[in-house]
């Protein structure tokens, strides 16, 4: 694969963040909506794609694609050393401890679903509990319900407080001698809250109980390291890391993964078959079953090569100062109230107008060219904690600007112009 | 590309700000719960049915400015109508905002001519639709509260 070098001072450290630099990379951002560039602040659902990324995945179709794994040919082992390749770049983003702790799965959510559905089967039982928080996302409260309806367990939920942040001391109260497993999000995609993984790996690590975390909105708005948060698991997809859709990470402990009984049949995650006998495969390629994604892997290793070379403190330090900045724009506009007000936030602006309801927002912002999600964001629970039925959510990217917020705050008294 | 003001009339923006038989209604004899779980909206249309005539039609509930309005216009169109007429009103509104080419109101929408815009919004026409099928319900004395999740484009139930 050749590799697109990212030009200038993008990455260069002790430089300044160049975000227009960096929106050139970017061709959907040159789009005119209803005649007026867009504003994409809906990255919390999903991200924008680089031109690295978008090379990378049509290079693979272009130059280097064939079956994985299996081919004694030229094309498949450059297709296998490029998709291996890009489990590597993988395991370096989250700093695993090896290779074979990174199962590339769909998304997310299947990394949920995988875990639920062999570690959760294997050790959750009649009378069991799996412990969640009421900020979770559905993809993070729906597999443990169903593991927990097969099984007889019971879902158990860590309250929020009213800013919408969760005290480990609830979650500690909430961990009993059958708590199985604590599953939670590392940054909610509905409020923005982060929460303190660490510290609640250690509460529930004193009590034997190992941790999954739901990382799909923290992979691409702050450095993860697996080994410092010491989770047990940790999840996230390549579609809103600037990567291609259909392809994601479960990150596992080794000796965790090793234990647990694999997830689906089928090729490549197999040593040996026979009708009496199958034996599995080593880790990683125990929990692959089938012809992966390769493109998107390969094009996912793009994008995470993309990210990393800008450099995941400096997206932090900028998404900080436009949510810090979007924060007193919007409480500025009389009205409108921010819904998840937790100290530690990142990346995600909940909101509500009086009297206006937010699928009327979104309508009136689409019109100006700004995108945003209305609605409960798969997580109604949180909407019903607050007694609302949506709200409005923008989200950011590496890519967004304070004009960009300034053109929301616009738009948004365009919407009070015209309900009021 | 049509004006956002296609969608938002002022007789809508009037009827989502003041709606008309926004209550709840001792003398129903029928009542039914609509949910858009796109939007959050939720909606229970109340109804006097008196032999085939409905004699009085009122709602309640939380939505957005278009289920709303919708749902006001709605009461106020199909009063003392027959369920034949009603059905046929809900059918050529669906018509109308849902329909391709040239809007074509006739006289028989009456007021309910001004959610022709909804066209245009295709995520939208399910808001419009809401007190309807949660009407039609009512008439058909339908216990479940109805959804709207088999109109127009999926609503939301995934994503993040």
């Amino acid at each position: 694969m050749s590799a697109v070098p990212i030009a200038d001072s993008r990455g260069a450290p002790g430089t300044a963040y160049d975000v227009e630099a960096i929106r050139r990379d970017f061709p959907i951002l040159a789009t005119k909506v209803y005649g007026k560039p867009l504003v994409y602040l809906d990255n919390a659902a999903s991200a924008q794609k680089p031109q690295q990324v978008i090379d990378a995945e049509r290079e693979v179709y272009e130059r280097c694609y064939a079956n994985i794994h299996r081919g004694v040919h030229w094309l498949s082992v450059h297709a296998t050393d490029a998709y291996d390749a890009a489990r590597e770049k993988a395991r370096r983003f989250v700093n695993a401890r090896e290779t074979g702790e990174i199962i590339f799965v769909r998304g997310t959510t299947e990394a949920v679903n995988l875990v639920a559905q062999t570690y959760g089967r294997a050790h959750v039982g009649a009378g069991d509990e799996v412990l969640i928080t009421g900020l979770e996302h559905h993809s993070n409260i729906v597999p443990w319900q169903l593991l927990c309806e097969e099984k007889g367990a019971r879902l158990t939920v860590a309250p929020i407080d009213d800013a919408g942040a969760v005290d480990p001391a609830a979650l500690e109260r909430l961990l009993t001698p059958r708590t199985k497993l604590v599953s939670v999000a590392h940054l909610s995609n509905a409020l923005g809250t982060v929460l303190p993984i660490r510290r609640i790996a250690e509460i529930a690590h004193a009590r034997g109980v190992p941790v999954f975390v739901d990382g799909a909105q923290a992979a691409p708005r702050m450095p993860v390291d697996v080994q410092e948060i010491d989770c047990d698991f940790y999840a996230f997809s390549s579609h809103k890391v600037y990567g291609p859709t259909g392809v994601g990470v479960l990150y596992g402990k080794a000796a965790l993964l090793d234990a647990m009984p694999p997830y689906q049949g089928g090729g490549d995650m197999i040593r040996s078959v026979t009708f009496e006998k199958t034996t599995f495969n080593a880790l990683p390629y125990k929990f692959e079953a089938g012809t992966p994604n390769i493109a998107g892997g390969i094009a996912f290793g793009a994008a995470l090569d993309y990210v990393t070379a800008i450099g995941l403190d400096r997206v932090a330090a900028h998404e900080h100062d436009l949510l810090a900045y979007a924060t007193g724009q919007l409480e500025a506009i009389d009205g409108l109230r921010i819904v998840g007000t937790a100290r530690e936030k990142a990346g995600v602006l909940s909101f509500v107008l009086d009297g206006v309801h937010p699928h009327d927002i979104g309508t009136v912002l689409d019109r100006e060219g700004v995108a945003i999600r209305t609605g409960h964001h798969c997580a109604q629970p949180v909407m019903d904690r607050y007694g609302l039925p949506a709200t409005a959510r923008a989200s950011f990217g590496l890519y967004n600007t304070r004009a960009e917020v300034d053109a929301l705050a616009a738009a948004i008294r365009k919407v009070i112009g015209m309900f009021r | 590309m049509s004006d956002l003001r296609d969608l938002y009339q002022e007789v809508i923006l009037d009827h989502s700000k003041r709606p008309r038989n926004f209550h709840a209604m001792a003398a129903a004899n029928r009542r039914a719960e609509g949910y858009n779980p796109l939007c959050g909206d939720r909606e229970t249309v109340y109804l006097e049915l008196e032999g085939d005539v409905l004699r009085d039609v009122s709602f309640q509930g939380a939505g957005c400015a278009i289920s709303t309005a919708s749902a006001s216009m709605m009461t106020e169109s199909v009063k003392g109508k027959t369920r034949a007429e009603a059905d046929a009103l809900f059918a050529r509104f669906h018509e109308l905002i849902t329909g391709k080419g040239e809007p074509q109101a006739g006289p028989e929408l009456g007021k309910l001519a001004v959610f022709s815009g909804v066209r245009e919004y295709p995520v939208r026409v399910k808001c419009a639709t809401l007190p309807w099928h949660t009407l039609k319900a009512a008439l058909q004395g339908e216990a479940e509260p109805v959804s709207t999740e088999a109109e127009g484009p999926p609503a939301e139930s995934g994503g993040a």
